[in-house]
């Protein structure tokens, strides 16, 4: 009987086709949403694990994680270094790894960090080895595809994270090792140290700040956010032991070494110090349960759609049944029994929404596959094709259900024809 | 060996009018025969009797010795093992080709579809075997629903006005394929119709009145 119903479907073949666009159209959008809010959360996980708490200029907490966790923001500003001193003194932090964000390097972020963050997302060098001095930089597996880094190239930094920057041509660094893939936000990233980028940004010492004295030309949207009067004047920040205003880092990354951490430190920075600290599970679960709400707008559209296509395969094999009558009634006169008959109406309603179901989710993968290659912010918060989220199961198993569904009714009003009234009229 | 139709004592009524009263019919394996009269006057539902499609008030029908099952499915089943119905107009499923039709009646009464191309041939119907009923010429449907009725390899082929729609040519052309092809296979025939032209063609006829009061011939 699959023969019969797919020789009617061919039939109306484009009816057939439309019916199945649409309910692939749905299933495309759900599996869309499904697989962005999955991966997004995934690589926002994976991005956060092992930091415990962020610690940076007072501004936007949410702005401060995403900046300096997800490297998708520009930073809330800049905190003087001797900050980092103060952290790692505190019996309750176990590890404190700073950084120096602002510029980048054909797209990719440069940060200025220590060789301790590495281990915080499990990086291993592939090639070469970790940078260990001033103008040494590692590139993530990514930036070095993107970029066309090799071990031993040199390179200038260019400010901000835009193409429009300028170049900070005084300074020139030398790739040292290219990461292994990690899956994770280091994949995308330049590492160098923190005295990297002070030296390309002309400051020679922790206790000088020339970068401050320097006239600098920052273009709108520039990420490193040059604070100039409160780097000169810290409003209440931790001074530098020797007494001036310290040389500035973008933020520093916190693992707590007990659990009492977690409730002293947060409260104890954002109170006493003009630092501000931000839990990156926090504000990443804030962050999701807003991309949440949208979801769920956009999920419940996608249903819409998705129903839409099944309740026009309802009309359509509806009117097929009425229209087939005496097809069905010949079917039965030459040997088929009711179910059979019945069961090829339910056979298009199937085969339509399981058409729709691998299409749509074809399309999904297929779309996600093009918006990765196309859009370098959504390969940014982990979007990419490959990966098979079993909740797709679970949309097909539901748009086959519905079809099946969609195709009771009719296959009902089959199954009770009267053979010998259809006939009578038929014949 | 048992007859391939039997009707005993068969009573029917339509909405409370007498259409058959105690009629009887027998028909031998191989045998033919025509089953005449005007229109109304029961012809169709004396076929529609025989093939189980219609319960009589009364009276008994035996296929091929094997008396009708009072059970749907049951009654289903023996059709599909004993007959072949040609309607006079209901004559292939719309979306298959002439080809698959024939293939779908053979694997529903569980026959070997080798024959069909023979069929067709015999048929002159080898060069529309692609084609959808839709597609076919009057001729060309009505010979293609009596393929239909016969790739099945059916004890009893029953034909309902098989002929109404055709012109003479196509007429006598149709008549004699079935006559000869039912012959050969050894299918019994009945066929209800009110053209006499079909006489020349099955020389037992079975003379249906308008009266409910009629017997055998």
């Amino acid at each position: 009987m699959i023969g019969l119903a797919l020789a009617y479907l061919r039939d109306r073949g484009l009816v057939t086709a439309l019916n199945i666009l649409l309910i692939a159209l749905g299933v495309a959008s759900l599996a869309v949403l499904l697989l962005v809010s999955s991966q997004v959360e995934q690589r926002f996980t994976r991005d956060s694990a092992g930091i415990d708490l962020v610690v940076g200029a007072k501004g936007s907490p949410l702005q401060l994680i995403l900046s300096s966790v997800y490297h998708v923001d520009v930073p809330t500003g800049n905190v003087p270094a001797a900050s980092l001193d103060l952290l790692r003194g505190d019996p309750g932090v176990a590890r404190a790894v700073p950084l120096a964000l602002g510029d980048s390097f054909r797209g990719a972020r440069i940060v200025g960090t220590e060789p301790p963050f590495l281990a915080i997302h499990g990086a291993t060098i592939a090639d070469g080895r970790n940078f260990a001095t001033t103008g040494e930089a590692v590139v993530g597996a990514e930036a070095a595809r993107t970029t066309g880094l090799t071990i031993g190239r040199r390179f200038a930094g260019t400010h901000g994270t835009g193409a429009d920057g300028h170049a900070h041509d005084n300074f020139a660094f030398t790739v040292v090792g290219i990461l292994a893939p990690t899956g994770t936000v280091t994949d995308r990233l330049i590492l160098t140290t923190i005295d990297s980028v002070w030296a390309m940004h002309g400051i020679e010492g922790p206790a000088t700040q020339k970068h401050a004295a320097e006239p600098h030309d920052h273009g709108p949207g520039d990420a490193h956010d040059h604070d100039h009067a409160d780097a000169a004047e810290p409003k209440g920040a931790i001074l530098d032991p020797r007494g001036g205003p310290a040389p500035d880092i973008t933020a520093i990354l916190v693992t707590y070494r007990n659990a009492m951490a977690a409730v002293r430190l947060p409260s104890a920075i954002n109170r006493e110090t003009a630092l501000q600290a931000a839990s990156p599970a926090t504000e990443t679960a804030r962050l999701l349960s807003l991309f949440g709400a949208a979801f769920d707008g956009a999920r419940l559209f996608a249903w819409l759609v998705a129903l839409t296509g099944l309740a026009s395969v309802f009309v359509i094999l509806l009117a097929a049944a009425t229209a087939r009558e005496g097809d069905m009634a010949l079917l039965r006169v030459m040997g088929a029994s009711r179910s059979q008959a019945a069961g090829t109406v339910l056979l298009e309603g199937l085969i339509i929404a399981a058409a729709g179901a691998l299409l749509g989710l074809a399309a999904a993968h297929a779309l996600l596959a093009l918006g990765a290659s196309l859009f370098p912010t959504l390969r940014a918060v982990g979007v990419g094709p490959a990966l098979f989220h079993p909740g797709e199961l679970g949309i097909a198993a539901a748009v086959l259900g519905l079809g099946v569904l969609a195709a009771l009714i009719p296959a009902l009003k089959v199954y009770r024809t009267d053979l010998a009234e259809t006939l009578a009229r038929a014949t | 060996m048992p007859n391939a139709l039997e009707l005993r004592s068969i009573r029917f009524s339509r909405n409370g009018r007498p259409i058959l009263a105690d009629f009887g019919l027998s028909l031998a394996p191989g045998e033919q025969a025509l089953l005449l009269g005007p229109s109304g006057c029961g012809k169709t539902s004396l076929l529609n009797i025989a093939a189980g499609l219609l319960t009589p008030d009364s009276g008994d029908v035996l296929l091929m010795g094997e008396r009708m099952p009072a059970r749907a499915a049951d009654r289903d089943a023996l059709r599909r093992r004993t007959v072949g119905i040609v309607f006079q107009t209901l004559r292939l499923i719309s979306a298959l080709s002439l080809r698959d039709n024939l293939a779908l009646a053979a694997r529903l009464a569980g026959q070997p579809a080798d024959g069909i191309d023979r069929l067709l041939a015999e048929l002159s119907l080898s060069h529309r075997a692609g084609a959808r009923p839709r597609a076919l010429s009057q001729g060309e449907a009505q010979r293609a629903a009596i393929a239909r009725a016969l790739v099945a390899r059916p004890a009893l082929l029953l034909a309902d006005e098989p002929t109404s729609a055709l012109d003479d040519a196509n007429t006598d052309r149709a008549a004699a394929l079935l006559v000869r092809l039912a012959a050969e296979q050894g299918s019994a025939l009945l066929i209800a119709t009110h053209d006499s032209r079909l006489k020349a063609h099955i020389p037992r006829a079975i003379q249906l009145a308008a009266a409910p009061d009629r017997v055998a011939a």
